[in-house]
């Protein structure tokens, strides 16, 4: 029980990391490398809103997530979108990504550390809860549950919603989406925005019980990476099917067999899906 | 090109003799960073042996480049056995890493192979850690030697020389062709009949093998290994980058890349010694917005203009 | 500093051009005395780096200044510092080094942060003669590593010697009827982590104890409750725990959710840090960890109030004191020299007695033999409670609860 309850707390974590670079990646085609900054900026909110003017991270959310919005929106239609329209292919589209966000990263990651170069390291809701006979962290379960809502809404609105059919009209094929009449450019930097907001809401959650530091980003981007590519690029049920097997497998094994090995099992499995299903767990199969 | 069949060797061979003069010239200072651009200059090139034709782009550089630096303190700090065996054996154990991976990965395309690496790469970082830790135990790996920074920068000479080789001659084989049709596509490659699988996996294991031997190399120079640093994954990523800049289709556009990298790095990190990251950040942004083909192709356009 | 910057930043279109620059303006120069440093800003290590070397640095050059800069022969000369990022990462460490041995010609660097740039570093230090007064470094080679390059010296102890703070602790609690013999261990599976727990396994057991959990975990682990749930089930008399920065204040976080209930917690490197009260407050009294300082001393006190002033920031209980004891001794042996010889300031350094904030330092075979191996959070403050050769250890008291 211990292994489940504490391995959804980890899987919803693990979601709020990767959703919004799923969505970046699988609409806006963006190879996002600077994802795991957009996160670590969320955390440096609620640190600094936490420590200086005792503001609940759970409110610095709300001012967070529209800041984060803005800005990541102002980034694709300046910085990225230049490169969309320059590429004369997915591949040629792929490079230049890599290479733009690394180098947003970077410059992102010099600006956090000119704000704040120590450990970003506060105590909120660090109270133990006890949830179906397992203790766990009051700032986890808080966390989860966000990630839950989170996950719920955008599931809905991509499937229910009219906006959210023509991001995933975009998602499958850019090119007939333009056909049909649907504004591929603003609904790339709209998803884009959307997906940058989710990760720096995530980082001001995983602040409440991660200790993070400006220079911390490129692990989450790997980690989102990985939980994006495992589910399939562009659905949004697979970033959080991945991450729940990631949350699980990590907690049995470490509970179970070593905690030592809790990494390696995680790689593992992720290699493991892509040896069976080479596109993913929901990917669709590219040409 | 035609005319120029025997042009380039010489010109290369000249430049590599040129090069091998460095250490006599340059102080501490210069000889560090050609150690550096030695160093990228080998590893994005082999890198680029396979990526460049196929588009299958690896991040398993930091994989590889650690297991020769981490066998080789290993075998010297607990095991007392020479650097030079070692030379020869980590390499060699690299290569055959990197076919299993070859083999793993025959049925990934696109970004899918591309983050298989980097999870393959971090599988096998954590799990040699894991391994020290509970079976080998350990004191601090150090790679005491008497080597210099010149002696090493000869050594990566070497590799860079039979890279560059190796790869003239793949250029002209007919594997090298057969990477190139698989680059451009997969399907009519295998329907000409080429054994794509054993084309692909034969020069991924070379690339295997020289990321390990400049592992092992470059292992004296850090004297102290940690197993989680010289599994680096930003080493991976920092190769990929290098040879995009320079552009990965030709065989020496890593170097191009990877010459101007470093001494960008180098003047960004004099000029502002407290926000290095930040101004390296605008300088990629900088290169990736004015330079789109990277510096390959702005040599190539500015030498075409020339002869036309 | 600042002039020199954007003089710099106008020429710096070429190497070349930035190179000339900082000749000539060295010809300026010549009322200083340069000094270097490299250390990371940036990269793992930047955390700690930002927390115990930069600020000694910053507070050092400020002082000396103040006062008119460094006596030598030829008169006073105030410290020009240079100063540059290693991204924690030993190639540009390398290549920093030798920047400012080549290019930028200082007189003196500053050692660097961390274990492995320490040795990455000493051959460089080495070639050109600059004195090496490693600080953050621990390791159980420092015979051979001194015996190999004559300009290195150490400051922090050894690895084993930390083991054995900790197990000279535990002892005296066992002997005490405290606690029992039951130790539940962990560590972060990376160089020193693996270092500290291969050499506590033996010297445990020798001691009588008995590890009931002993596992490792993960650098970059996201979550530890495994770890401490684990932990706990084993129902251990005394917690050790080999860890890092980060995973320092996650396992606090999941002893305090789990209500880890030993009376000895033990956690390694951070746990003196400011930080970890600030996050936890009176939860880790109790705490034992790495470091410790006698913070009751005149020298002492002066030194955090200094440090709080001009840096702004509140020294850590350990190595922040080590580090400004580094500076000290390379001051008064430059002003003892007189001049920036830096084979004589060696030499100096290695026949002569320091007198520091930490009191006397003497170096033998270019080891100090003098520092704190185990400190303990009392009342709010990370009290020194084990040590080789330093007084002023206060007793250790037994960890009740986490409120």
């Amino acid at each position: 029980m211990d292994i489940l309850v504490s391995g959804f707390l980890l899987a919803g974590t693990y979601a709020l990391i990767a959703m919004g670079l799923n969505l970046q990646y699988g609409v806006a085609r963006i190879m996002n490398l600077a994802n795991g900054e957009m996160i670590v900026l969320g955390a440096l909110a609620a640190f600094w809103a936490f420590t200086s003017y005792q503001i609940s991270p759970l409110l610095t959310l709300f001012l967070a997530a529209p800041l984060s919005f803005i800005g990541n929106w102002l980034i694709y239609k300046f910085l990225l979108r230049p490169l969309v329209k320059r590429a004369k292919n997915q591949g040629q589209l792929e490079v230049d990504s890599i290479l733009a966000t690394f180098g947003i990263s970077f410059a992102l990651v010099g600006i956090m550390v000119s704000i704040h170069g120590e450990y970003f390291t506060y105590s909120f809701l660090a109270n133990p809860i006890e949830v179906l006979g397992s203790t766990v962290a009051e700032n986890r379960l808080v966390a989860f549950f966000i990630a839950l809502a989170i996950g719920l809404v955008l599931y809905l609105w991509l499937n229910h919603t009219r906006a959210g059919t023509s991001v995933r009209a975009v998602a499958v094929n850019a090119d007939s989406a333009r056909l049909v009449g649907i504004n591929v450019d603003k609904v790339s930097a709209l998803t884009f925005a959307l997906g940058g907001a989710i990760a720096t809401v995530g980082g001001v959650l995983i602040s409440t019980f991660i200790t993070l530091d400006a220079s911390i980003g490129v692990i989450f981007t790997m980690k989102a990476l990985i939980i994006v590519i495992m589910g399939g690029v562009g659905d949004i049920r697979g970033a959080i099917i991945a991450a729940l097997i990631l949350g699980i497998v990590e907690t049995g094994v470490a509970t179970l067999v070593d905690p030592g090995l809790t990494l390696v099992a995680a790689y593992f499995i992720f290699l493991l899906v892509l040896l069976f299903r080479p596109q993913g767990l929901f990917g669709r199969r590219s040409t | 090109m035609s005319e120029m069949k025997w042009g380039w060797p010489v010109i290369g061979a000249a430049l590599f003799l040129l090069s091998a003069f460095i250490p006599l010239i340059a102080d501490g200072y210069w000889m560090s960073i050609a150690v550096t651009i030695a160093m990228y200059t080998a590893l994005a090139t082999s890198w680029a042996l396979f990526s460049g034709p196929t588009h299958y782009i690896s991040l398993a550089s930091g994989a590889f480049f650690g297991i020769g630096g981490y066998l080789v303190a290993t075998a010297m700090s607990d095991y007392d056995l020479s650097f030079w065996l070692m030379l020869v054996v980590a390499p060699l154990v690299s290569a055959l890493v990197a076919a299993l991976i070859g083999f793993a990965t025959l049925r990934l395309s696109g970004v899918y192979f591309v983050i298989f690496t980097l999870g393959l790469a971090e599988m096998i970082r954590n799990l040699v850690s894991w391994v020290q830790n509970n079976f080998l135990g350990s004191r601090g790996l150090y790679v005491l030697t008497d080597f210099t920074e010149a002696h090493i920068y000869w050594m990566l000479l070497v590799v860079c020389l039979v890279i560059f080789v190796f790869g003239w001659w793949l250029s002209r084989s007919r594997l090298g062709f057969a990477l190139k049709i698989i680059g451009n596509d997969e399907e009519v490659a295998k329907h000409v009949g080429i054994n794509t699988a054993l084309a692909k996996v034969l020069v991924f294991t070379t690339t295997g093998f020289f990321g390990a031997l400049v592992g092992v190399i470059i292992a004296p120079r850090y004297s102290y290994i940690e197993p989680n640093q010289v599994f680096s994954p930003e080493l991976s990523f920092m190769v990929v980058i290098m040879a995009l800049l320079g552009g990965a289709h030709r065989l020496w556009g890593p170097l191009v890349g990877v010459i101007p990298f470093a001494l960008v790095w180098e003047t960004i990190t004099i000029a502002f010694p407290n926000s290095t990251t930040f101004f390296l950040g605008l300088a990629f942004l900088f290169i990736v917005y004015f330079i789109p083909h990277g510096f390959a192709g702005l040599i190539e356009k500015h030498w075409l203009r020339l002869r036309s | 500093m600042i002039r020199r910057n954007v003089l710099k930043v106008l020429a710096s279109t070429s190497i070349a051009a930035v190179t000339g620059l900082t000749m000539t303006f060295g010809a300026f120069a010549a009322d200083t005395i340069k000094i270097g440093a490299v250390a990371p800003k940036t990269g793992p290590l930047a955390g700690g780096a930002v927390i115990t070397q930069w600020p000694n640095v910053e507070l050092w050059v400020k002082q000396v200044n103040a006062r008119g800069g460094l006596k030598l022969k030829d008169g006073q000369k105030m410290i020009e510092l240079i100063e540059y990022d290693d991204k924690t990462n030993p190639a540009e460490h390398i290549k920093a080094v030798q920047r400012l041995a080549t290019q930028d010609k200082v007189d003196f660097i500053i050692a660097p942060y961390g274990t492995g740039f320490n040795v990455a570093a000493a051959p460089i230090y080495a070639k050109y003669g600059y004195p090496q007064i490693a600080v953050s470094a621990i390791s159980d080679k420092i015979e051979e590593l001194t015996e190999r390059y004559p300009t290195l010296f150490f400051t922090l102890g050894t690895t084993t010697s930390f083991v054995e703070g900790v197990r000279d602790i535990l002892v005296k609690m066992k002997d005490e009827g405290k606690i029992g013999n039951k130790i539940a261990m962990v560590n972060v599976a990376d160089a020193f982590g693996i270092e500290l727990a291969d050499a506590a396994r033996p010297i445990f057991k020798d001691a009588g104890f008995e590890l009931v959990y002993d596992k490792s975990y993960p650098l970059g682990t996201p979550d530890l409750s495994p770890v401490m749930k684990g932990a706990k089930a084993s129902n251990p008399d005394a917690f050790v725990a080999w860890s890092y920065p980060p995973d320092t204040f996650a396992l606090a976080e999941q002893a305090i959710i789990e209500n880890l209930d030993v009376k000895a917690y033990y956690s390694a490197v951070a746990t003196c840090f400011p930080a970890f009260a600030g996050k936890f407050g009176s939860k880790i009294n109790g705490v034992l960890g790495a470091g410790g300082v006698d913070p009751t001393t005149e020298k002492m006190m002066s030194y955090r109030a200094e440090h709080e002033k001009l840096t702004g920031k509140v020294p850590d209980y350990w190595a922040s004191a080590n580090t400004y004891v580094s500076l000290q001794i390379l001051e008064q042996a430059i002003e003892g020299v007189g001049s920036t010889d830096k084979a004589a300031v060696t030499e100096f350094i290695k026949s002569n007695t320091f007198d520091t904030i930490m009191g006397d330092i003497k170096f033998e075979n270019q080891f100090s033999n003098k520092f704190w191996t185990v400190g303990q959070w009392q009342d709010g403050v990370f009290k020194g409670v084990s040590s080789i050769n330093v007084d002023g250890a206060v007793p250790v008291v037994e960890k009740s609860g986490w409120n």
